[in-house]
């Protein structure tokens, strides 16, 4: 999500212009097209996939989506209860995470982190918090909290810390200042300076990241229960395990009109709320 | 200044103007809140037992052990191939799609279908993908592949699609009126103004893509996360953490050196 | 009684942006203080509250000791200098009130300050101030909902909300256009009379300092080489003060007020 607004900055340096290209820089691109090439190459003859079962592929899916026409709808109560708990399970941990981010966005951003050592530590949170995947986190927690959904929301939340933590702690490091340095000269103690010049400017991101990381939560916890860590994952795992594709194809539309629905909310909320 | 008395009572004006709406929403938040804990089935008696059980796994997990240090590069080098392959599939696959679910150029029930593609492409989390494919091609890299290349395409064939939309329509009517066919105007008029974003989002996508192949290995497609859950599978602790440690690493170069060539860009 | 001794501020190793200043401000008085950009006068007015760090010297205001001031210390002094910012400095999401009370910070508890439970003396005195400065009807207002005069009315009862005993304005009209500019300058004039506080004004515009202060100090290269009242401000100090500045850049302009004073 970052990515597509990276994009988009982007693009506009890019520019239209792509034609006038100096000697050097026409180089530099048959280098680049030489070296994708050559890290296709390299992967297509050293990757380990027996080729015929690659042709195969196309009519093992055909097969697969023919068994899960037409989706089974029995059991549609259960899956539906399952997947309120699913969405209990996103809102939860993000609301968690969002409060516990708040801190080492705090800590995070240059400007307000009190010193260079918590500085580092509110990064280290950050970093380690996002590179590690949910379902990573997951795979953890279950082996510690047993299969179940606390294993699935501390993941979720321990995942959501790192991404709400960096752009909220981006946000305060690019506030206005001036009201700072204005409450500063009344004599207002720290925390009233961040309660009443920070933290205001900082509201509508931290809404918006709330509302995005709820939105991408959804799909998150959709997965969780393939690892043993609660939601809707469990029965589509257990669908699947039984070969029950028509079952397994109930889910996955009930997944599809859940992450579609949360969509809507999401834009809905932040018509709202910002 | 003057003896007129002044108010001296003041409250700030309420989100939500109507107080009815505003104590229903209230309500509504602590209901919600109140009933899903509630109703949460959790096994307190098993999560009591979580602080040991994770004093274990860490006491097992350092130190790291690199002993493995084989089977831990073939599948950081399988990850690699399968976000190659899956990211050049992926791209190719997502110019038609793309093109297809472009309002200004596809006519309605094309768009119709390009959009739904991508939308499905989007809304299925790559693990969901990664265990079907994997059912119907069964274990191992090409599982993942597939998955990564459907990922792909739910994220670059929407940014392309966006972008031919607002594309500069002046260069496609010049051609147009000279009377080009289509699909020299394709190559001419609008490839030109969408490639340099598509390298871009092509070295984006090979980023995503590393990152997403660690997960889905743990479903059964291949690569590093494969060797992951396999460590996690048989207690052994160090060895996971090794591979946690160079996934981390890997997905942390990989950000540095794909941010650096789409800012030389 | 404001008495700043041999004060000297400089930034790293390079030459210092104020040199060995002195100055005194007694009783009332509504001060200027003139000079081209990059003459010390922000920075001297910052110095005095300690938003900047003086290097040396001493700054005295009614019997305490500013410079060496520290946190508890330093919050408890800079409560009775208010301050008035040229680019207001509001906090566009807040109300009004908001902006207002946040002058009271260093007198009430966190907790009354993050719930918005302001003391009702408070709010009434801010009633009373926003009254006198025509805005009390924006109270509920967001800051970032009113014009630029508006705003900067907000900021002078945000500074008179602390009760302080002298008022630092740096370029308070400077982000304004000429009408409301004039109206700005005129209130601190009579605010000052009002409620007998001292005012310190940093300036570009040497008309408006002239017509609405009772002193002119000009600035540069980081002393004072003018002191005295507005009508000792002749041709050949000016030259002083501005020499080699382009002279639209001084903005003397010949008192547009009187015309503009007629109209309002």
């Amino acid at each position: 999500m970052t990515g597509a607004k990276d994009h988009h900055e982007r693009s506009s340096t890019l520019a239209e212009d792509w034609t006038r290209f100096t000697p050097q820089q026409r180089l530099a691109r048959y280098l680049g097209l030489l070296a994708a090439a050559l890290a296709i190459g390299w992967s297509i003859t050293s990757i380990d996939v027996i080729w015929a079962w690659v042709w195969d592929a196309p009519q093992q899916m055909g097969d697969l989506l023919g068994r899960m026409v037409p989706p089974d709808p029995t059991n549609l109560a259960t899956i539906l209860k399952v997947l309120w708990e699913t969405v209990n399970i996103a809102t939860i941990a993000t609301a968690f995470a969002v409060l516990v981010s708040l801190p080492v966005a705090y800590l995070a951003a240059q400007n307000t982190t009190p010193n260079r050592v918590t500085l580092w530590i509110g990064r280290f949170i950050l970093v380690s918090s996002r590179s590690i995947n949910t379902i990573i986190w997951a795979l953890l927690f279950v082996a510690i909290f047993g299969p179940g959904i606390v294993a699935g929301i501390v993941a979720i939340m321990l995942r959501s810390i790192g991404f709400v933590g960096k752009l909220l702690g981006e946000a305060i490091e690019e506030i206005d200042r001036r009201p700072v340095e204005a409450l500063e000269a009344t004599g207002a103690s720290r925390m009233k300076v961040i309660a009443y010049a920070i933290v205001p400017q900082v509201m509508p991101t931290f809404w918006a990241v709330a509302i995005l990381r709820w939105d991408i939560n959804l799909r998150e916890s959709t997965v969780l229960g393939l690892v043993g860590a609660g939601g809707i994952g469990i029965i589509l795992q257990g669908a699947i395990d039984t070969f029950n594709w028509p079952e397994a194809a109930m889910v996955l539309l009930c997944i599809l009109g859940l992450v579609v629905l949360g969509e809507i909310v999401a834009a809905w909320l932040r018509k709202r709320i910002l | 200044m003057s003896d007129k008395s002044y108010p001296d009572h003041w409250q700030k004006p309420p989100f939500i103007a109507n107080p009815l709406l505003r104590w229903g929403v209230w309500l509504g938040v602590a209901a919600y809140v109140v009933t899903t804990i509630y109703a949460l089935p959790i096994d307190w008696e098993r999560v009591s037992q979580g602080l040991t059980r994770a004093s274990r796994i860490f006491g097992g997990a350092f130190p790291p052990s690199f002993a493995r240090s084989g089977l831990l590069i073939d599948g950081f080098l399988e990850s690699l191939k399968i976000a190659i392959l899956a990211t050049f599939g992926g791209v190719l696959l997502s110019i038609p799609i793309a093109f297809m679910a472009a309002r200004n150029i596809a006519p309605k029930p094309i768009f119709l279908l390009g959009r739904a593609i991508i939308i499905l492409a989007r809304s299925f989390h790559p693990v969901i993908v990664a265990i079907i494919f994997v059912k119907a091609v069964g274990f191992g890299p090409l599982a993942g592949v597939l998955t990564l290349i459907v990922y792909s395409i739910g994220f670059v064939a929407k940014m392309l699609a966006e972008r031919i939309e607002e594309i500069d329509f002046g260069q496609v009517e010049a051609m147009r009126a000279a009377g080009a066919p289509y699909l020299s105007m394709l190559f001419y008029a609008i490839f030109p103004q969408i490639l340099p974003r598509q390298i871009g989002l092509s070295i984006y996508q090979l980023d995503s893509n590393l990152r997403a192949s660690a997960m889905i290995g743990i479903v059964g497609a291949g690569g590093i996360g494969a060797t992951l859950a396999n460590a996690f599978g048989r207690y052994d602790y160090d060895f996971a953490l090794a591979i946690t440690i160079v996934i981390v690493g890997a997905i942390l170069v990989s950000e540095a050196i794909s941010g650096r060539i789409r800012k030389m860009l | 009684m404001l008495q700043i001794t041999d004060l000297v501020k400089r930034y790293g190793a390079g030459e210092p942006v104020l040199k060995n200043l002195d100055l005194k401000i007694e009783g009332e008085s509504i001060v200027s203080i003139i000079g081209s950009s990059g003459a010390g006068k922000s920075t001297l007015l910052r110095c005095i509250n300690k938003l900047v760090e003086p290097t040396s010297g001493s700054i005295v205001l009614n019997g305490t000791e500013l410079t060496a001031l520290k946190g508890h210390a330093l919050r408890e002094a800079r409560r009775k200098i208010g301050m008035v910012f040229q680019g207001f400095n509001l906090v566009d999401r807040l109300t009004v009130m908001e902006n207002v009370q946040s002058g009271r910070l260093g007198y009430i508890s966190s907790w009354a300050a993050i719930m918005r439970r302001y003391p009702k003396d408070d709010i009434r005195h801010a009633y009373e101030l926003m009254e006198r400065v025509g805005i009390a009807h924006y109270a509920n207002k967001r800051a970032d909902e009113l014009s630029g005069g508006e705003r900067q009315r907000v900021g002078v009862v945000r500074a008179l909300m602390q009760r302080p005993e002298i008022l630092l304005a740096d370029e308070p009209t400077a982000s304004l256009d000429p009408k409301t500019s004039e109206q700005i300058m005129q209130l601190l004039r009579d605010l000052s009379k009002e409620l007998k506080l001292p005012v310190l004004i940093n300036i570009h515009n040497v008309a408006e300092a002239r017509e609405y202060t009772d002193r002119i100090v000009g600035m540069r290269y980081g002393r004072i080489i003018f002191d005295g009242l507005p009508g000792e401000l002749v041709p050949e100090a000016m030259e002083e003060i501005y020499a080699g500045v382009p002279s639209q850049d001084r903005q003397q302009g010949t008192a547009p007020s009187a015309a503009l004073k007629a109209a309002t």
